[in-house]
């Protein structure tokens, strides 16, 4: 009962504690246990990926336990594992299939059943599993492929459940490699869904076609009545699956129709979260596919006010970034902006029409750049209509400023208006203070019309404002109250961490300490005030000039520039190959029609059509037609294609299956074996000592925070002072680091002339780097031409990856270019790239790169390439594996300090590690952790020691250790939340292997 | 993953709620709500799927009873679907000829048959003789 709650709410802080407890219960005799114990490691593995990575391999035995249960409970932990990193678990596909297998074949205990089929959601579980690793491989995929097979053969059974296993097998299927005959069963299968009568198999089949039709859009083809079908269905759920697969299939022939089937649907829809996804799709197809540019406009308008305010933000500004960016051709543009403006006055001059707020501002915004392109239509009536719109009560003081940026702007190209003169004057007496502010600008900016001119240029709205972010005019002012002996600003976060540490020492003082903190604190608040206080009201004063400046274009900032690149480029595509398809779209539908209803068009009984019938073949005609590459114009003549293509495939299928099949069953047997494996009987005693454990471990916690307490109350008294300095020597280190960066970075030219000057090829570290601790230099890549060997070189301040380029041919080689590729966690100081103009021949070249780690893990990559001339382009692929180790440095630090620094620290993790015999004393212990993880030890103290190490460029992590009865419990702490939990792992595998 | 199992009645009256994500309690009263107002809005002609808000309502009516369950993008419908048919056997074998009543004034024991079902989101036992074997221990022990 108590393994139940565990799995279902655990704190995330208490797991160190219990997973031992657990870790002991996975070996015990009853299978129920064992399945609970596996459970709550699942959940420890939700919360707190890193605290349970040391027992990776006992889930692994939890794979092959005898007991169905325990192996289905583990499934869980593969699935979320895979799903992050599938290629770490590419070696356990073998034993996937193999379970699959066995219980596809019915070899699982008969109370396993459900309605007669074996255990289904487990099937459903490791396909899944399966999908995830076979994925872009086609080595895996190709272990799979059988057992597929099988799953879709023995799931014939008329049942719900087994529609559902079809289901996942078809998804599987669809995103291993793909292999012709797997894809041809499963696209039967969906056949079978989709033209079921029970109308969940139908939504069903929907789904996996959606899926589908990505990969193959000639299997819409087959189905096309279906789906047209499904589109007047009565059932919302169903309509909305069959736009969605639509919207996968949309090309820009289709699109006119689909578009509109789409707003038809957006139309009738009320759900808030339904219309938010298709307004968005709707004007994602309208901008890559428009045919032209009134129907692109229209569309718009139409997704704006169905779409009203509940649209993503994203949608109008990618439209007006659109129309203010253009395309490369001008005279498009301006039609473009010009129909837009026509639209818009055109819905403006309904007199109590209703439009939700994002259109409002849509509408003015074009009004406000581009009227000026209507020249038959006078700025006044522009002008008086926008008037209107600001009186109207529904209009949001947001909209009202966009609308009054518009005024501002037709203004500023009108000499005078009547409307603008009343317009200023209402406004300059409003209660909203906004609109007051706005209209004083305006009647400002009207009386100096040069300013106003320049200020407003036309059509500028690309052209980027230079916003002075550093406040640089306000320099002399702050050296002046500095020079009056004011504070200097310090920021936010410092402030805060400075009172945080202070709060800190205030806790655990109550006396004495008490009185000085305060001081220093009021003191300090004293002196802080008056420049803060004067920088607020100064920003504040200029903020309203620049702020206004800025609306007119930095609201288009920071937008996605979608159509440019995608949209637009097709668009013309099409528009060339139009010519050509205009002439096969009418033979296309009529076969189309043909054969979708070949029982009818060959009796010939045209007349008989019903009218609805003709109806919906011209829709699908007109939906389909462009699928593929001619789709509809010769289906008959590429199913030939297809199952020739097909036949010519499954050859090479076969002959590389009778290559597998040994294979294959040798894995099967492997895995085989541990599944029939009896249980390690090693549960001795374990009960017996869970208690006094237990209570040891309590015990542990208490006596360390009070060693701590007792280790603070010395050092607190002199707090105030020590963290100012310990702050000052935070940042002149870092200063000083970036420093010395560049020192070391630029290879010496003498250290490159002494390797020159070596016409061994074995590189070797030039002088200065090899007296610094290295690592020993490994190949990375070779080809013919040139080797690549690599040395890490651990400096205090950096990982210094030095890579060799050796020459082994007897001519020079030109253009070697040396390129790092963007890694996830880890980043390339300077320029990602090196190029060495030439190497002499059988010589070696080096340079060197600093490499930060970005994002905390226990082990990456850093991928990279070379490539050179030689006769040919020559590419070489290489990669780099690093690890924490490699940027973690001892910090040197004193007790005193050590105390400071473990306050100021948030995060904490504590873990108890049993000691092996070989490392009986402590100090022992620590000289293992020093040595391997390169932690400093501050101080030894009894049975305690302490000891800090930094993560390059200068992430503190302080490690206070305690021995007690053969364990050693760590206890971490650290201003990163992640570093802790990677280090407490790097300890635990160090003191595994020693 | 399955966000949330829930049996509902006609009356719209809540019989048995379990949440595997963290949703506010008087949200809880209202996403109820909504969810039964769409289920009973459908006939029985209709799909047992409904999309709501971002994630999707798998239903079952027994009687007057629905069994709801919210799941998201990632999770089969189907085998959800057959997951409260399964449910319902199991409670059925427990209860033999299981009622609201019976859920109504037993609802630990509900309670603790769908937690050996589902865990976190995710479906853990099928197997009707296991999910019960607790159940019958703590049954033992009570008689005792």
């Amino acid at each position: 009962m108590a393994l139940t709650i565990v799995s279902q709410i655990f704190p995330r802080e208490m797991i160190p504690a219990v997973l031992p407890l657990i870790e002991d219960k996975l070996q015990h005799s009853k299978e129920i246990i064992r399945r609970k114990a596996v459970q709550a490691l699942y959940k420890f593995y939700l919360i707190a990926p890193n605290q349970v990575q040391h027992i990776h391999d006992k889930f692994r035995k939890a794979l092959c336990d005898r007991d169905v249960g325990v192996m289905a409970a583990s499934l869980h932990i593969y699935l979320q594992m895979v799903k992050e990193d599938s290629s770490g678990y590419k070696d356990l596909t073998g034993s996937f299939v193999t379970i699959l297998k066995q219980v596809v074949g019915g070899k699982l205990p008969i109370d396993f059943n459900y309605h007669s089929v074996p255990a289904p959601w487990l099937q459903i579980q490791l396909l899944r599993i399966l999908g995830l690793l076979g994925k872009d491989d086609p080595r895996t995929s190709e272990l799979m492929y059988d057992v597929l097979d099988e799953s879709l053969r023995r799931a014939e059974i008329n049942h719900n459940i087994t529609y559902a296993i079809l289901f996942e097998c078809v998804q599987t299927i669809y995103t291993i490699h793909p292999k012709s005959e797997l894809l041809e069963k499963a696209a039967k299968c969906i056949g079978k869904f989709v033209l079921s009568s029970k109308i969940n198999l139908k939504y069903l089949g929907l789904k996996a076609l959606t899926y589908v039709i990505q990969q193959d859009p000639n299997l819409a083809l087959q189905h096309q009545m279906t789906i047209i079908e499904c589109l007047d269905h009565p059932d919302p759920i169903i309509k909305r699956e069959t736009l969605e697969l639509l919207y996968r299939i949309t090309n820009g022939q289709n699109v006119i129709v689909i578009v509109q089937k789409m707003l038809d649907y957006l139309k009738q829809s009320k759900e808030e979260y339904t219309i938010i996804s298709l307004a968005g799709k709707v004007a994602e197809l309208a901008e890559k596919y428009a045919p032209d540019n009134e129907w692109f406009i229209q569309t718009m308008n139409a997704v704006f006010s169905v779409g009203g305010d509940v649209v993503h933000p994203d949608i109008p500004n990618n439209f007006l970034r659109l129309l203010a960016e253009g395309f490369d051709d001008g005279k498009e543009d301006e039609q473009l902006r010009l129909y837009a403006v026509q639209s818009y006055l055109a819905l403006l001059e309904e007199e109590d029409a209703f439009y939700p707020q994002k259109f409002l501002q849509v509408m003015s915004w074009v009004l406000g750049e581009y009227s000026s392109l209507v020249t038959d239509v006078d700025p006044e009536i522009i002008l008086t209509r926008l008037h209107r719109l600001l009186k109207k009560t529904f209009v949001t003081a947001e909209t009202k400023a966009w609308i009054m940026a518009a005024v501002t702007k037709i203004a500023s190209r009108t000499t005078s208006s009547k409307t603008v003169d009343k317009l200023i004057r209402e406004f300059s007496t409003s209660l909203d203070t906004c609109m007051r502010q706005y209209a004083f600008e305006l009647k400002h900016l009207c009386e100096d019309k040069v300013l106003m001119k320049s200020l407003f240029p036309f059509d500028a709205s690309c052209n980027d404002i230079v916003v002075d972010a550093s406040l640089s005019f306000l320099d002399g002012f702050v050296a002046e109250v500095l020079g009056h002996g004011a504070a200097p600003y310090k920021p936010h976060h410092q402030r805060q961490e400075e009172k945080l540490s202070q709060e800190k020492a205030l806790n655990f003082e109550p006396y004495g300490l008490s009185f000085a903190s305060s001081m220093s604190s009021s003191g300090f608040t004293g002196r802080q005030s008056p420049t803060g206080l004067s920088f607020g009201s100064d920003t504040s004063g200029n903020s309203a000039e620049t702020g206004h400046k800025e609306t007119n274009s930095l609201k288009l900032d920071g937008v996605k520039k979608l159509w440019g690149k995608e949209g637009y480029l097709p668009k013309k595509e099409n528009k060339i190959g139009k010519e050509d398809e205009a002439l096969t779209v009418p033979r296309g539908s009529l076969l189309a029609g043909h054969v979708a209803d070949p029982p009818v068009s060959q009796s010939d009984q045209v007349a008989t059509f019903s009218e609805e019938e003709k109806e919906k073949q011209q829709l699908a005609s007109t939906l389909f037609v462009g699928l593929g590459s001619n789709a509809g114009v010769s289906l008959m003549g590429k199913a030939d294609m297809a199952v020739q293509k097909f036949k010519r495939k499954s050859k090479i299928n076969e002959t590389q299956n009778t290559e597998e099949t040994p294979d294959i069953q040798n894995s099967a047997a492997l895995a085989l074996g541990p599944l029939l494996d009896t249980l390690p009987s090693n549960k001795e005693g374990h009960e017996g000592n869970e208690h006094t454990r237990l209570r040891k471990a309590s015990l542990d916690s208490s006596d360390t925070t009070e060693d701590n307490l007792a280790f603070e109350k010395p050092q607190s008294l002199k707090k105030p002072g020590l963290d100012n300095r310990l702050l000052d020597s935070r940042l002149s280190s870092s200063s000083l680091f970036a420093d010395s960066n560049i020192e070391i970075f630029h290879p010496s030219p003498s250290a490159q002339c002494e390797s020159a000057s070596k016409t061994l090829l074995a590189p070797s570290l030039p002088g200065e780097l090899a007296e610094l601790p290295h690592s020993e230099v490994v190949e990375l890549c070779q080809s013919d031409d040139l080797a690549l060997h690599l040395c890490k070189v651990w400096t205090d301040d950096s990982l210094l990856l030095t890579m060799f380029v050796s020459n082994k041919n007897t001519s020079a080689l030109n253009d070697v270019n040396l390129v790092f590729e963007k890694a996830e966690h880890f980043q390339i100081l300077e320029s990602p790239a090196y190029q060495f103009s030439v190497i002499e021949a059988q010589s070696v070249e080096h340079c060197q790169q600093c490499v930060q780690m970005d994002k905390i893990c226990t082990q990456g990559n850093l991928p990279g390439s070379i490539n050179y001339q030689s006769g040919m382009e020559t590419h070489l692929e290489f990669s780099i594996t690093l690890s924490l180790l490699d940027f973690i440095r001892p910090m040197e630090m004193t007790t005193e300090d050590f105390g400071k620094l473990w306050l100021s620290l948030a995060n904490d993790v504590k873990q108890n590690l049993k000691m092996s015999s070989s490392q009986d004393s402590f100090s022992a212990a620590l000289n293992t952790l020093q040595q391997k993880l390169k932690l400093h030890i501050v101080d030894i103290i009894g049975n305690e020691g302490i000891l800090a190490c930094q993560l390059l460029p200068s992430v503190p992590c302080l490690l206070h250790c305690r021995i007690h009865a053969g364990m050693l419990a760590l206890w971490f702490r650290s201003p990163c939340s992640a570093l802790p939990d990677s280090l407490l792992y790097q300890c635990q595998k160090v003191m595994e292997e020693s | 993953m399955i966000k949330f199992f829930l049996m509902v009645n006609k009356q719209g009256q809540t019989r048995l709620s379990r949440y595997y994500e963290h949703v506010e309690i008087h949200k809880r009263t209202m996403l109820e709500a909504e969810v039964i107002k769409n289920c009973l809005s459908r006939s029985k002609d209709q799909c047992s799927f409904i999309e709501y808000k971002d994630f999707k309502l798998v239903y079952r009516q027994y009687a007057a009873l629905f069994v709801v369950v919210g799941i998201n993008e990632t999770e089969n419908e189907m085998a959800v679907y057959e997951l409260i048919h399964n449910f319902v056997e199991v409670l059925d074998k427990y209860f033999s000829r299981v009622s609201e009543l019976d859920i109504m004034f037993n609802l630990d024991r509900v309670h603790i048959i769908l937690d050996e079902m589902v865990l976190n989101g995710c479906i853990v036992e099928t197997n009707r003789n296991r999910i019960l074997a607790p159940l019958f221990v703590l049954d033992k022990v009570a008689e005792n």
